[in-house]
C-alpha cells in the first residue's frame, strides 16, 4: 500500500514522516518518532497506557491511525517537563505522593490528568476518579494517583494541599 | 495488532463523501471515530480495503436548535454532547446517556453517527433514539432520507442503512418542558457494553402520566423501543401493580444473549430492574 506523508508537532516540534494507512498513531510515536513514553498495554482501548494529548483531547493513539492525526498538535509524556529538566508539576507530584508503583500507567496516567486539571482547575474526589477512569493502574495504586492529582490541583491553585483523612 | 492494509480517502465535503463511497463499492468503509471500527481492524474481524474518514466534513459537525427539534451533526462526539449547554437544558436525557458510554478518552472521539449507525445492539444511543422519536437523515447517490430511529434496526449490525449511504445528522424532537427522564445502565465495569439499560421519557400532569417512551439497550438483537409497557403505563399514578405490569410487559420482549454479562434469564430480569429505577428517577424529576 502506497505510503503517505504526514506532518505534525509533537511536543512543541515538527514532526514528519511516512507511514502506510495502516500505521497506529502509537506506533508512529514510538518506532518513527523514538518516543517509547506513550506505551503499549492492553492494545484494545481499553487500559489507557498510550494516552497521549492530541489538539486540546485525550485520546488513546492504539485506536487512532497515524493518519488521522496528520496537521494535529500532540504532547506525549515527553513533553510535559520544561526544556532544563524542571518537572511538570504533575511528575512532581507523582514523585512526592507515590503515585506510581510500576509506572507502566504512568505516562498516560500524567498526560489524561493533564488535560483533566486544564478542564477543570480544581476537581473533587469524585471528578478526579470519574476523569481517569479510562486508565488502568495494574498495581491498583489509585489511591496515591488520586492523591499526587489532588497535590498538582492545589500546587496550580497556589493553594497549601491538605491530605484527606483516611 | 496491525490491520489489515487499505487505502485511506479524506474528503471535505458530504457530496464527496458519496460519490467516493459509490466509486470504491463494497470495500469501502466510512470512517468516524473509528472506536468500534479500528479495533474490529486490529482484530481482523474487519478488513475494507478503503476507508472514507469523515472527520474532515464540517457539514457533518454541530448541535443546533431548529424549530421544534435539535439537529446533531454525525461526526460530533460524545464529549461535545456531554459539553452542549443547549442539549442539557432541552434533552438532558442524551448528556446522561453520554457520560455512561465508554470512558473520557473514547468520548472525545467517538461519535453520535457512529454509535447509532453501525448497528453493535450494545451501542447506547439508539435505544435512547428510539425513546425519544429521533429520526435519521441519510444520503447516498440516490439521494436523501429520513429513517425514524424505531425503523432503523433490522438486526445485529444490519440496519436500514443502503451501502453507499451515510448519515449526515440526527434530529431529535424537544421533549416538551418539564418533562422526565432517565437512562439507567447495568454494566460490570467503566467502558463495558450494558448486561441490560432502560431510557425513558414521561410526561406528568397532576400525579398522571401523560405521555411514556421507553427503550431498552443490550437485550435483544437489535435496541428495543417497549411501546407496550408504555403504554400501559400511560393513564396511570405509576402505582406499583401498574409499573409490575409495565415490566412484565417489557421484559416479555427482550431476547438477550447468554455470555460474559450473565445468562439471558438474568439479562431479562436485569433490563426490568433498569426500567423500574429508570421510572423512578423520571418520576422523581418530571415537574
Amino acid at each position: 500500500m502506497a505510503k503517505s506523508q504526514v506532518s505534525m508537532t509533537v511536543n512543541g516540534k515538527p514532526a514528519d514522516g511516512l507511514v502506510e494507512p495502516r500505521t497506529l498513531l502509537i506506533h508512529f510515536l514510538r518506532e518513527q518518532l523514538n518516543l517509547t513514553g506513550p506505551h503499549i498495554g492492553c492494545d484494545t482501548s481499553h487500559c489507557g497506557a498510550c494516552t497521549v494529548d492530541l489538539d486540546g483531547k485525550s485520546v488513546k493513539s492504539c485506536t487512532m491511525f497515524a493518519v488521522q492525526a496528520n496537521g494535529a498538535d500532540i504532547r506525549t509524556i515527553e513533553g510535559m517537563a520544561a526544556a532544563d529538566g524542571t518537572l511538570h508539576v504533575l511528575q512532581e507530584a507523582f514523585r512526592e505522593m507515590h503515585g506510581l508503583q510500576c509506572g507502566f500507567c504512568t505516562p498516560g496516567m500524567i498526560v489524561r490528568a493533564y488535560r483533566l486539571l486544564e478542564e477543570n482547575k480544581n476537581p473533587s474526589e469524585e471528578e478526579i476518579r470519574f476523569g481517569i477512569s479510562g486508565n488502568l493502574c495494574r498495581c491498583t495504586g489509585y489511591q496515591n494517583i488520586v492523591k499526587a492529582i489532588q497535590y498538582a490541583a492545589a500546587k496550580i491553585n497556589g493553594v497549601p494541599f491538605e491530605e484527606a483523612a483516611e | 495488532m496491525i490491520p489489515g492494509s487499505f487505502a485511506y480517502h479524506r474528503p471535505t465535503s458530504i457530496g464527496e463523501a458519496i460519490s467516493l463511497l459509490a466509486d470504491l463499492g463494497e470495500e469501502a468503509r466510512p470512517l468516524a471515530g473509528g472506536h468500534s471500527l479500528i479495533p474490529m481492524m486490529k482484530l481482523r474481524l474487519a478488513a475494507p480495503e478503503h476507508l472514507v474518514d469523515l472527520a474532515g466534513i464540517p457539514d457533518l459537525k454541530g448541535i443546533r436548535a431548529d424549530g421544534s427539534d435539535v439537529v446533531v451533526g454525525a461526526m460530533t462526539t460524545q464529549h461535545e454532547i456531554v459539553a452542549s449547554e443547549l442539549l442539557a437544558s432541552k434533552i438532558p436525557l442524551l448528556r446522561e446517556t453520554s457520560l455512561v458510554i465508554a470512558d473520557p478518552q473514547v468520548r472525545y472521539v467517538g461519535t453520535l453517527g457512529g454509535n447509532v449507525a453501525n448497528g453493535d445492539p450494545g451501542n447506547d444511543m439508539p435505544a435512547v433514539m428510539m425513546c425519544l422519536g429521533a429520526s435519521y437523515q441519510v444520503v447516498g447517490n440516490s439521494g436523501e432520507r429520513s429513517i425514524s430511529a424505531r425503523d432503523f434496526y433490522q438486526g445485529t449490525y444490519l440496519t436500514a442503512l443502503r451501502p453507499g449511504e451515510i448519515l449526515t445528522n440526527v434530529r431529535i424532537p424537544i421533549p416538551v418542558a418539564g418533562h422526565g427522564f432517565a437512562y439507567e445502565k447495568l454494566k460490570r465495569k467503566v467502558g463495558d457494553y450494558a448486561t441490560a439499560a432502560a431510557a425513558v421519557l414521561l410526561t406528568m400532569s397532576g400525579g398522571t402520566v401523560t405521555a411514556c417512551s421507553i427503550g431498552l439497550t443490550n437485550v435483544a438483537g437489535t435496541p428495543l423501543w417497549a411501546e407496550e409497557a408504555a403504554n400501559v403505563l400511560t393513564g396511570s399514578t405509576l402505582d406499583a401493580a401498574t409499573v409490575k405490569r409495565a415490566l412484565t410487559a417489557a421484559e416479555a420482549i427482550t431476547s438477550p444473549a447468554s455470555d460474559g454479562r450473565g445468562p439471558a434469564h438474568y439479562r431479562t430480569k436485569m433490563a426490568g430492574v433498569m426500567l423500574a429505577r429508570a421510572l423512578a428517577s423520571a418520576k422523581a424529576r418530571a415537574h
